[in-house]
């Protein structure tokens, strides 16, 4: 069962090369059908692996040949799958599958459908070797090949020069992050003299290494952590890359990729172990994201920018976990957050292709009637990413507010605030889009429809997953002799942290009332506000203040273009111009020109001509090598 | 011995055939590859030096000695795998007097040959000089704009350094014990007081600096690249800048190990801060070529600086990326040829949504793109690490600067590409055809090499790795470091 390992990636690989290659000259369904099923070959072995390592925790491992070795450095191409990864392959494949099905109906008739596919397919592909991966480098290598994925899927629509922009902003953003984790995997070699994830955490694990070295790595790794998974200052990027179509939105941009991150400090937990400083400051940074992300939501019109905003929050409120060393719990929010939110980005990207291609929740309203299926799919999700009980984001919140609790009042008090702002800006999206009055244009209206049942059914079932995805980790007042079961099948990897769950079960019940009563007050505000009254947005220039302020995202690119890009922009110019050809080359022609002016003085002996005498030259040297070789 | 006759041969012929010139060119460069293929088939792993040709040539102390080790034999197969792909992507070429001009890119063909088999100094530097006379005319006579003023200029460059470079040369002979000799073992064991080694590397390290080249001494390089003819550029950014790295190693510093304290520093301290200048200016660049001039002066100054730390992981590393840009640059300034040639400009502002036209050219652009952009599973990848863990492990402020290009890389690679091939179509690029065979040819082989560089890499380690680990060892030696 060993080859399962490496069949794994090749089979969405062999997707990639076949709908890039030939897919052009195929039916739409084919490729489609064709690039879903490499997908669906990773989950039936996924579903395999994950039975097995069930049974075998200490997992997997598989090298397939030595990609570098030089000195004492050696980095396999190896893969290996053990319980965190058995989990985030699941994620991946699964929810890729889907993705992949619901694609074929929502990129009908584009004229890039099969680019469409193979650059899906890659980046399954890359997303499963960043997971699968070995060592560090292996997961340098899916790190960054997701990330050029995801800039080809941005920028898909590559005739509309702003996509093009988002698209480069994505890729650079990231690999700003990218230097960070490169820069720690150098450390992590130097200090341990591998990249091998064995290695390094058995080593790491005896404690006896550098604790400053071992922050400074910790904290270098979350840099990249950062880019990927759009934190603080890195996650401009991701609010734009909603320029991708809705499907990479719902995989690349919410599911699966920005989730590296988190799996990248949960993998490197041994190592986090050592570095407290470094928790902390994932702990603040996560915390003042969510809570940034989430204010920017309430004022943003565009469906997606708010799902992008709410995905930004989330991520934050993960690494708020990561940061209190809550590891199943960031991995448990993981999961039930891939559930609800590529159900919100699909179900969006069904409003979207109803309403023919129309973005803004202010033209939407009453789509309940044309598209209930989207109506009641998008209200579960709603509902399980705003905590109603007994859905799955119901018990991934909550378990993360219960171990902030522990850890730090105030920022649980901040963690708080974010899952209210969170339940009021999904609710206010929900009403604005399928409730109150219908206000785009006619042409829209005789348009509307409910989509083919290729989108539906992914849709119908990521909302069951959505509101059955708590079964995974139930607290034990909920769940008795079934609680925390995703707690003891990641026991193998992130170890029994002393202090979890120090909370009583009174306090517990408590914490989970004020989650509840929030959402029930949210829910009244917004129902009043935009059912009831049926208030409709502003637009964006119509903000003032406050609203302004949010509706321009506290004006965060502006600053960034201010204080990074035009510098760098204008230095390359003063470089080019005064440096490189004022100065340097200005003063190496002035040297020419010296010895041009001497040479003058003995230009009637010469005649100057440079090529008479490069030819001298090569006869003479010809006759002088062949004689004195040949004699 | 015939990897040096037989191009050059070939080139005299092709310059004698007239309209079949391009064909002959094509045949006696596709026989070198064939020799080296040959060559590398038999290669013995190890350090020494194989399919050694000697004989005395001037004196006793003047030899006609060439050899290969692993580090000249991956400098070979670059060699001889990119003079065919420029003779093939240049194949429809009619510019006037076409014949000449192939008759030059196969001669420069050996003459290149020989710089990297040479085993004595004074035939290293006739063949340095030799290969300098090819690229020459072809600068200046298919060139355009000012191209006979900016070629003289590099000429002069280049020749100035070469100068000193002979000085350094016949100062280490005459102190060669007696009989005096020229060979490189005999060189190598000349022991230098530390002032000595300061001229004499001085010497050496001007002609080096100005082919690489390298900051301060750039300055001819955006103005050649630019108003060269495309084979030009490719010929002179491909594999003659590799000259000047490819003497460092083998030359440079096992010659003057004794200085090592005073050029190391220089050398990274160099080529660290070439690697931002280029980049930084190139992210401003409209002209492709330019920019693509100042990318590659930021890409060699980060191969420089790897070999300066004179580890392991910098000199296997410089050797890997060595063919790595090569490949890359030469596989860009075609696309920038294609570009040029049917849309008559290759100014960004002027261009845009090529990819809807030409959607295979799309493709192969993209992948020398990523590549120069050193993503993961691209031969750029491999090569970009090992130096910048060379970087940082010599001096860690030194690798988080140099680190800086993986950023600023994607910012210049991914604008151009932007630029010209996505967006909308604009006005002379809607009669853009796709590629003919032979472009379609030659960019397959560069994209090949792209991705098996970028999946394989240990293959051309392990090629190198044995020399590498005796030069670096030399030179430690000799500088009473112990390594």
């Amino acid at each position: 069962m060993m080859q399962n390992l490496a069949l794994i990636i090749l089979s969405p690989l062999a997707g990639f090369l076949i709908t890039g290659l030939i897919g052009k000259r195929l039916p739409e369904k084919v490729t489609g059908w064709l690039g879903s099923l490499a997908v669906l070959v990773s989950f039936v072995l996924s579903i395999s692996v994950f039975n097995q390592i069930a049974a075998n925790p200490a997992g997997m491992h598989q090298k397939l040949f030595t990609f570098l070795s030089v000195g004492s450095l050696q980095i396999d191409f190896a893969l290996q799958a053990d319980r965190l990864t058995a989990l985030m392959m699941l994620v991946v494949t699964g929810i890729g599958f889907l993705i992949h099905v619901y694609s074929i109906a929502y990129m009908h008739g584009d004229a890039g459908f099969y680019k469409f596919f193979a650059y899906l397919n890659l980046f399954v592909f890359n997303m499963l070797v960043l997971i699968m991966g070995a060592n560090f480098l292996m997961l340098f290598f899916g790190w960054e090949g997701v990330g050029l994925c995801s800039y080809l899927l941005i920028g898909f629509w590559y005739e509309n020069a702003e996509y093009g922009k988002a698209a480069r902003k994505a890729f650079v953003m990231n690999r700003i992050g990218d230097l960070g984790l490169l820069l720690g995997l150098f450390l992590i070699i130097f200090e341990f003299g591998s990249l091998d994830y064995h290695t390094v955490f058995e080593a790491a694990a005896r404690g006896d290494h550098n604790l400053g070295v071992i922050t400074a790595i910790c904290i270098l790794l979350f840099v990249g952590a950062m880019g990927k998974s759009a934190q603080i200052p890195l996650y401009t990027w991701l609010p734009d890359a909603m320029a991708g179509p809705t499907p990479v939105s719902a995989l690349i941009h919410a599911a699966t990729m920005v989730t590296a991150g988190i799996y990248l400090v949960v993998r490197c937990n041994t190592l986090y172990h050592f570095a407290p400083v470094a928790q902390e400051l994932i702990l603040y940074v996560g915390i003042a994201t969510s809570i940034l992300a989430a204010l920017i939501g309430l004022k943003q019109n565009d469906i997606k920018k708010v799902l992008a905003y709410s995905t930004v929050s989330q991520l934050g409120l993960m690494f708020v976990a990561l940061g209190c060393g809550a590891y199943t719990a960031a991995m448990f929010h993981l999961t039930t957050h891939a559930f609800f939110k590529a159900l919100l980005f699909l179900g969006s990207g069904s409003v979207i292709h109803g309403m023919g291609g129309e973005q803004d929740i202010r033209r939407m309203g009453a789509l309940k009637a044309s598209m209930p299926l989207t109506f009641w799919t998008f209200l579960i999700g709603t509902l399980a990413i705003a905590g109603f009980p007994f859905m799955s984001g119901f018990f991934s919140k909550d378990e993360i507010l219960a171990e902030v609790f522990v850890h730090n009042k105030v920022v649980w008090a901040l963690a708080v605030g974010s899952a209210l702002l969170t339940s009021i800006y999904m609710l206010r999206l929900f009403f604005v889009t399928f409730l109150g009055s219908f206000r785009g244009t006619d042409e829209q209206k005789h348009h509307l429809h409910e989509s083919p049942w290729m989108m539906t059914v992914p849709l119908a079932i990521l909302a069951i997953l959505s509101i059955g995805g708590g079964l995974l980790n139930l607290p034990e007042i909920v769940g008795g002799g079934m609680a925390h079961t995703l707690k003891h099948w990641l026991e193998p990897v992130t170890g029994k942290p002393a202090g979890e769950h120090a909370i009583s079960h009174g306090t517990e019940l408590a914490l989970m009332g004020v989650a509840v009563a929030m959402l029930l007050g949210a829910w009244l505000y917004t129902r009043n506000k935009y059912q009831s009254k049926g208030v409709v947005p502003e637009a964006d220039e119509a903000q003032e203040g406050t609203g302004r302020l949010l509706s321009h995202k506290f004006y965060v690119d502006e600053v960034y273009d201010a204080a990074i890009v035009q510098p760098v922009n204008t230095t390359g110019e003063i470089l080019y111009e005064q440096a490189d050809r004022k100065g340097i080359d200005r003063i190496v022609n002035a040297l020419g020109n010296l010895w041009v002016w001497l040479g003058g003085l003995y230009k009637k002996v010469q005649n100057g001509n440079l090529e008479y005498y490069l030819i001298f030259m090569v006869a003479g040297l010809i006759l002088i090598v062949g004689f004195n070789l040949f004699r | 011995m015939e990897l040096i006759l037989i191009p050059i041969i070939a080139g005299v012929l092709a310059a004698l055939a007239g309209k079949q010139s391009r064909w002959v060119a094509l045949a006696g460069s596709l026989v070198s590859l064939g020799i080296t293929l040959f060559w590398l088939a038999g290669f013995r792993y190890g350090a020494s030096f194989q399919y050694v040709f000697d004989k005395a040539w001037f004196s006793q102390g003047i030899h006609f000695r060439t050899g290969v080790d692993g580090i000249s034999m991956v400098l070979l197969l670059l060699t001889n795998i990119l003079v065919p792909v420029i003779l093939l992507s240049a194949l429809r070429n009619d510019k006037r007097n076409a014949a000449t001009l192939f008759a030059l890119i196969v001669g420069m063909q050996g003459a290149l040959n020989g710089v990297f088999l040479a085993l004595d100094g004074l035939m290293f530097y006739i063949f340095w000089e030799l290969a300098l006379i090819p690229v020459y005319f072809i600068c200046a006579l298919w060139g355009e704009g000012n191209a006979f003023r900016t070629t003289l200029k590099f000429f002069i460059y280049t020749f100035i350094g070469s100068l000193a470079m002979l000085a350094s040369l016949i100062f280490l002979y005459s102190r060669t014990p007696d009989p005096s000799s020229f060979g490189y073992e005999a060189l190598l064991a000349v022991n230098l007081n530390h002032t000595e080694a300061i001229w004499v590397g001085a010497g050496i390290l001007l002609a080096f600096a100005v082919k690489i080249p390298m900051l301060p001494l750039h300055s001819w390089q955006p103005d050649t690249y630019s108003e060269a003819p495309a084979q030009g550029s490719m010929l002179l950014s491909g594999i003659m800048l590799k000259m000047g790295l490819y003497g460092l190693i083998r030359w440079f510093f096992p010659l003057v190990p004794e200085a090592l304290n005073v050029f190391g520093p220089v050398l990274i301290a160099s080529g660290v801060i070439g690697v931002l200048y280029g980049a930084l200016i190139a992210i401003r660049q409209n002209d492709m070529k330019r920019l693509v001039a100042f990318s590659s002066l930021s890409h060699v100054g980060l191969i420089a600086a790897g070999i300066a730390t004179v580890s392991v992981e910098g000199m296997q590393g410089a050797v890997l990326q060595m063919f790595t840009h090569g490949v890359n640059v030469v596989g860009l300034f075609l696309a920038i040829e294609v570009i040029q040639s049917r849309a008559m400009t290759r100014n960004l502002d002027a261009l845009g949504g090529i990819a809807k036209q030409a959607p295979v050219f799309a493709v192969f652009f993209l992948l020398l793109v990523l590549g120069t952009t050193a993503v993961p599973f691209t031969n750029g990848f491999p090569g970009e690490l090992l130096l910048l863990k060379a970087t940082f492990g010599y001096k860690a402020v030194w690798g988080i600067l140099a680190g800086i290009t993986i950023i600023l890389c994607a910012v210049y690679m991914l604008r151009m590409y932007q630029f010209s091939m996505l967006g909308k179509p604009s006005g002379g690029i809607y009669l853009f055809p796709d590629l003919r065979w032979n472009e379609w040819m030659a960019f397959g082989i560069l994209a090949l090499l792209v991705l098996w560089t970028g999946l394989f890499p240990q293959y051309l380690l392990d090629l190198c790795g044995p020399a590498i680990q005796k030069t670096m060892k030399g030179i430690l030696d000799s500088t009473g470091v112990v390594s």
